[in-house]
């Protein structure tokens, strides 16, 4: 089947290969080019260096953790340890590795031959690398650059009056403010570009109805980037006025309130969290169907569950304040909001289920980490419902339950999905295999390590054992957990470091890809891997969901069901 | 795997020795409202377990049955594009349970949050600061420090105790899982909590927000009495600080140096509020909010270099000559 | 190649590319709102919070001529885009002048306001909670009507070099999409600060 005609005649122009250039002129093409898969390739590059550097953080967080009364690394360090650790893990790691996907996949999945405003798009890449070089220079210009300088230690939701000047002085918030803000334009600038490329750019015949699924949740994702990011902008801008101009809106001492900054951070804060699954859904939503050879079940649902969840998401941001008081209504509100978002989550649970029901899957590491993801986020979610009922949060917040619960969902859930969305399309991208041995160890790996590590962390939460504490005292009983939890790290890591070497590895040793090794059924694989400069040399035309199995097909395409 | 770890906490939950413990765990509740949170959390605990135990091996199942087996041939499995009935089924159905979720979370909200307190319930100000708790029982008229002393509610008895909770500095939060849920100490918010034990015994907590350099040793201990020996324990802390002669040296050092801007001791001209009030130190079993046991050279070390107890405690270091260093200490163990 | 000949009805085809500036002008307009609205909550909800300095009956009145300078100009955009769309430059020219007048007249109007409120009635960001956010509101549309006001320019700067022309409609379009929102938003700032939070 994989040789089967192409909608196109067959690509014969292949990319000259970069080696052959000075590595001067190659790296100046790299910064200045305006291409979408450069850029989306600097932003997944962007992320994996990121992710690394706040791995390290949190395996020195888990090395002090890991006895109690341990002197590995003093308070004030390991503040700055945590905040840094989930700063960078949200704004530079997860975020540029979702947005690289999105700048890489929705122009070639949508057959169109770059994004709407390709110098908007560098321009946005590089606003996101100055806010991480701006955050990570504070270890050097915290206090100002007179030398001794460091890190923000305010948490990554910044909580007032913490931030305000007189409790953090010096200049470290500040650079975590400007960090976040600066990456933020950038943000909103990529969004503002993938909704105007999956609404002005689709090929002849691609309805909104016929879109792959992964671009309709990259667009959900965008539009929550427009209407749940800008808020945490403004909000910054008032700390500023605050820190700089001696504003009041979060000075206590002056009548200001430190809970409108709790609102104002999670009215960013939660959608954020979607913006990171969704696409990670996406992903999945395009490797499950490839791999159990069937089309995505129940794709109208799949679309609507999405957009409920884009929608419903912007309503329940105050679960992250069950303790502070709110009336028995509020807390009773956020109580519906946050549990109904279990709903369309669900339905793409059980949708993913029936798209491989019936199936033959076939179980490349890719789709391992899929399945891993469907269990995963699974129990996940359902951690969350147990913070989503108000009392039993009142027990569990701020406890490491919570930070149990958003670990697997970013890890068990997010970085897997990222994970299969790697293997998957790394041929595409690079024109060779990655290798299936390394690919199963990384996968063992790290499975084994996340679960080491995750899931016994909710038990020292059960145990009554906050997070945020650089130590703790062996009478409390939490010290086996915290042990166990630690040691989970390294098997992590190894999994990374097996990661990374397949990834070098495969570049240069590879098997060679051709276009459409997983016989799949997208625009993407319809080009050359990697696709050349202008994607398609003939804009594609297309009639279904699937137009590369209406190609293999002939005899029953899909859009006679559609 | 939230099978493994629900039955390991489970296990802990039975291994649980009955009364206070040292390991706070949130299932072996010992207040009602904690009680009230207890039964809650038990019942979503079920709900999620059964969803885990029927979509997990939905999952299971079909990764294995329809794996793809040398045996089979090359064509592909029929295409299956979706089915309105089962889509439906999957959507109504974790609606009903949501409802159901609602509801219950809703009643134990209630309960908690909008319960009503007899006039002559005790009533506690619970001031959060960087990083210590102070205790102000207004209608006793006296104020201490980190270790909190209530009432027992036993045989048929039930005085439920009213704790206002406000933050002198940033935010805190005041959690005692044996007792209740937690609540957050927010500057010029008036939060309010309450907690009815049912045996006596000493429970731990700690601070749960976040507030800065040291909120890991922001440790609190509410000690629960029989009513008597709370009453006891009344009567010592309204009376003013013991004025032993022996200890007059000491008592100089301590108003002669910066502790009485920070510190108040009643009967003496110290009235600071930065630090907790010392009138009754001795009557406290740790220091620097359970930083470090009570005793004498603990406070030796502590006057002399905090840090070396709680690195980045508020509390300078007083550069005292060995002499002045003595009496003092002297003094502190003198205010029984 | 048989799915290529496939002629798809018109129906089908997506937004043309020439929407591309109108799309993503309107994501801009989305995510600025989304700015302005968090500043307005912050200002509503301080409104009569201060517990120092003046409070806005004291110290405001109502802005009718500046408010009338800005809405008028969004009249003379599109007089200007009619113009253009029509291939009149100089009528464009003519009518974009205006548009820049009367958003000058709006900045220095605002500009007086501010100065008396800082030196005669002492209000300022630092002073009280009222003066932090209605600096903050107000100062973040100005800071809104200056960009507009400096792109406006800019085209007027190519109109007078004469390298403006017929066919550049639709983008100068875009643009003035975007000095309707500031009018826009004016009147929510306008109706927040001078009549419901007063
Ligand atoms: C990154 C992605 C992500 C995702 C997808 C989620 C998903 C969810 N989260 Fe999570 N959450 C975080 C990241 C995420 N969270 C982070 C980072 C924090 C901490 C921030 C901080 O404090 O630092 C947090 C904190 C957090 C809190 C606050 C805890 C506290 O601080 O006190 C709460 C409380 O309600 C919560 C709830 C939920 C719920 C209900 C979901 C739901 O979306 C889950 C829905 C999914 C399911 C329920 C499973 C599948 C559904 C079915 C099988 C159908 C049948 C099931 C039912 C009918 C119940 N989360
Ligand atoms: C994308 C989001 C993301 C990701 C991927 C992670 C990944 C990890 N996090 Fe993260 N975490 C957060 C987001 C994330 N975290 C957030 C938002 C917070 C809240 C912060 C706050 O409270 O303000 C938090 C807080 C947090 C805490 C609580 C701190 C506290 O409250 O005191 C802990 C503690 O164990 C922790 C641990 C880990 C671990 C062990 C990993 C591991 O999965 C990391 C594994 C990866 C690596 C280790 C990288 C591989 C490294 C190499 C290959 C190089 C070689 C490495 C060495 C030589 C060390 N995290
Ligand atoms: C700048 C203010 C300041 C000064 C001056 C100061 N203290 Fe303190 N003191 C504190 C603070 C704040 C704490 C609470 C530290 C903590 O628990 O984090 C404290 C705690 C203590 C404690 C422990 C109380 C308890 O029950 O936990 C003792 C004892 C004490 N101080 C004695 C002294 C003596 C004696 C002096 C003078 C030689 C002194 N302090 C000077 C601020 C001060
Ligand atoms: Cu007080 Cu944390
Ligand atoms: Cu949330």
């Amino acid at each position: 089947m994989a040789d089967a005609q192409p909608i196109l005649p067959p690509m014969i122009i292949s990319p000259e290969r970069e080696g052959t250039r000075p590595m001067v002129q190659v790296l100046h093409d790299w910064i200045v080019t305006v291409d979408h898969k450069k850029l989306g390739l600097m932003y997944f590059g962007y992320g994996i260096i990121f992710l690394v550097i706040g791995g390290i953080e949190a395996a020195i967080m888990r090395a002090q953790l890991a006895v109690a009364n341990n002197h590995l690394v003093s308070p004030e360090t390991f503040n700055r340890l945590f905040t840094m650790h989930g700063t960078t893990m949200i704004f530079f790691a997860a975020m540029p590795l979702v947005f690289g996907f999105a700048n890489y996949l929705v122009p070639l999945m949508v057959g169109a031959r770059d994004m709407a405003f390709p110098r908007l798009n560098a321009w946005s890449f590089w606003m996101s690398v100055f806010g991480g070089l701006i955050l990570y220079f504070s270890w050097v210009g915290g206090f100002g650059l007179y030398g001794a300088g460091s890190a923000p230690d305010v948490g990554w939701f910044a909580y007032a009056p913490l931030t305000a000047s007189s409790f953090s002085v010096g200049h470290s918030t500040d650079y975590w403010i400007i960090g976040i803000l600066v990456s933020g334009f950038g943000s909103i600038g990529t969004a503002l570009n993938v909704l105007t490329t999956t609404f002005c750019l689709r090929c002849p015949g691609m309805t909104l109805r016929r879109m792959p699924l992964l671009v309709w949740m990259n667009a959900v994702t965008m539009f929550l980037v427009l209407v749940a990011l800008s808020p945490l902008t403004a909000a910054q801008v008032m700390l500023l006025i605050d820190r700089y101009l001696g504003g009041h809106f979060f000075d206590t001492q002056a009548g200001g309130s430190a809970v409108i900054w709790m609102h104002f951070f999670w009215i960013f804060g939660h959608p954020e969290v979607y913006i990171l699954v969704l696409p990670a859904f996406a992903i999945v939503s395009e490797v499950i169907p490839v791999f159990s050879r069937k089309p995505i079940f129940g794709y109208n649902i799949m679309v609507a569950a999405t957009v409920a969840i884009g929608f419903i998401s912007l309503s329940v941001w105050a679960h992250h304040m069950f303790t502070i008081g709110m009336t028995s209504y509020a807390n009773a509100f956020f109580v519906a909001s946050t549990s109904a978002i279990s709903v369309p989550t669900g339905i793409k649970i059980f949708n993913w289920i029936g798209t491989m029901w019936g199936g033959k899957i076939r179980y490349s590491v890719a789709m391992l980490f899929c399945v891993a993801f469907l269990c995963q986020f699974l129990i996940a979610g359902l951690t969350g419902i147990m913070l989503a009922a108000a009392p039993f949060d009142w027990q569990l917040g701020n406890s490491y339950f919570v930070v149990a619960h958003f670990h697997y969902v970013i890890l068990g859930g997010i970085v897997m999905a990222i994970f299969a969305g790697v293997y998957y399309w790394y041929p595409k991208v690079t024109g060779k295999m990655l290798s299936e041995t390394l690919g199963k160890w990384h996968f063992w790996l790290f499975v084994i390590g996340f679960h080491l590590t995750f899931d016994f962390m909710h038990i020292p939460g059960l145990l009554g054992m906050p997070r945020r504490i650089y130590t703790y005292d062996a009478s409390r009983g939490w010290e086996i957990w915290n042990l166990i939890v630690s040691i989970g790290v390294i098997f992590q890591i190894l999994g990374i470091v097996f990661l990374v070497l397949d990834l070098i590895w495969s570049y240069f040793k590879g098997a060679p890809a051709g276009n459409d090794p997983w016989d799949a059924w997208t625009l993407e694989w319809n080009t050359t891997s990697p696709p050349p400069d202008y994607n398609f040399a003939e804009i594609p035309v297309v009639l279904s969901r699937r137009p590369l199995w209406d190609l293999k097909h002939p005899e029953d395409p899909d859009w006679k069901y559609e | 795997m939230l099978a493994a770890f629900l039955l390991t906490s489970s296990g802990l939950l039975l291994a649980q020795p009955a009364g206070p413990s040292p390991i706070p765990s949130i299932f072996d509740p010992h207040s009602t409202p904690a009680h009230d949170i207890y039964h809650l959390s038990l019942f979503v605990l079920s709900i999620c377990a059964t969803i885990f135990l029927v979509v997990f091996s939905l999952i299971v199942y079909a990764a294995f049955k329809y794996r793809h087996r040398p045996s089979d041939d090359d064509c592909e499995p029929p295409q299956i594009y979706g089915s309105n009935q089962v889509e439906l089924a999957w959507t109504v159905i974790p609606i009903l349970i949501v409802v159901v979720l609602f509801l219950a979370s809703a009643r134990v909200i209630h309960a908690v949050e909008d319960a009503q307190f007899p006039p002559d319930a005790i009533q506690v100000t619970a001031t959060g600061h960087q990083f210590w708790w102070e205790f102000e029982y207004p209608k006793y008229g006296f104020v201490t420090a980190n270790e909190l002393h209530v009432p027992v509610s036993a045989n048929g008895q039930s005085l439920p105790i009213h704790i206002m909770l406000l933050s002198a500095d940033t935010d805190h939060s005041f959690w005692v899982p044996q007792l209740a849920g937690k609540t957050d100490l927010i500057p010029n918010r008036r939060n309010e909590t309450w907690i009815e034990p049912h045996e006596v015994g000493i429970y731990v907590g700690q601070c749960a927000q976040y507030c800065g350099t040291q909120h890991a040793k922001m440790l609190l201990s509410v000690v629960v009495q029989s009513p008597e020996d709370f009453q006891r324990w009344v009567q010592e802390q309204k009376a003013p600080a013991v004025m032993s002669p022996q200890v007059a040296e000491g008592r100089r050092v301590f108003e002669t140096n910066a502790c009485m801007n920070c510190h108040t001791i009643t009967g003496t001209i110290a009235n600071g509020r930065f630090g907790p009030d010392l009138t009754h130190l001795m009557s406290r079993k740790t220091i620097a909010s359970g930083a470090a046991p009570n005793d004498e050279q603990n406070l030796r070390l502590w006057v002399k270099e905090p840090d070396a107890i709680k690195p980045g405690s508020l509390m300078p270091a007083m550069q005292l000559n060995d002499h002045d260093q003595d009496a003092l200490v002297a003094y502190l163990m003198s205010l029984q | 190649m048989a799915a290529a000949t496939i002629t798809v009805p018109q129906t089908e085809m997506p937004l043309s590319a020439s929407y591309r500036g109108k799309v993503g002008m309107w994501c801009l307009i989305v995510a600025e709102s989304a700015i302005f609205s968090i500043f307005v909550v912050a200002y509503l909800y301080y409104a009569g919070k201060s517990i120092s300095g003046p409070t806005p009956a004291q110290v405001l009145d109502i802005p009718w001529f500046n408010s009338i300078c800005l809405f008028s100009s969004s009249l003379t955009i599109v007089l200007a885009e009619k113009a253009l769309h029509h291939g009149n430059i100089k009528r464009f020219g003519l009518f974009w002048f205006l548009t820049i007048a009367l958003g000058v007249i709006f900045l220095i109007g605002t500009g007086r306001e501010w100065y008396g409120l800082i030196y005669h009635d002492g209000l300022t960001v630092s002073s009280s909670l009222f003066g932090t956010t209605f600096y903050s509101l107000v100062g973040l549309h100005a800071f809104h009507v200056t960009v507009g006001l400096i792109g406006l320019t800019i085209i007027l700067i190519f109109t007078l070099l004469g390298a403006l022309r017929q066919e550049h409609a639709a983008r100068v379009s875009v643009f003035a999409m975007y000095w309707h929102f500031v009018d826009v938003i004016w009147v929510v700032v306008l109706s927040v600060v001078y009549f419901i939070a007063r």
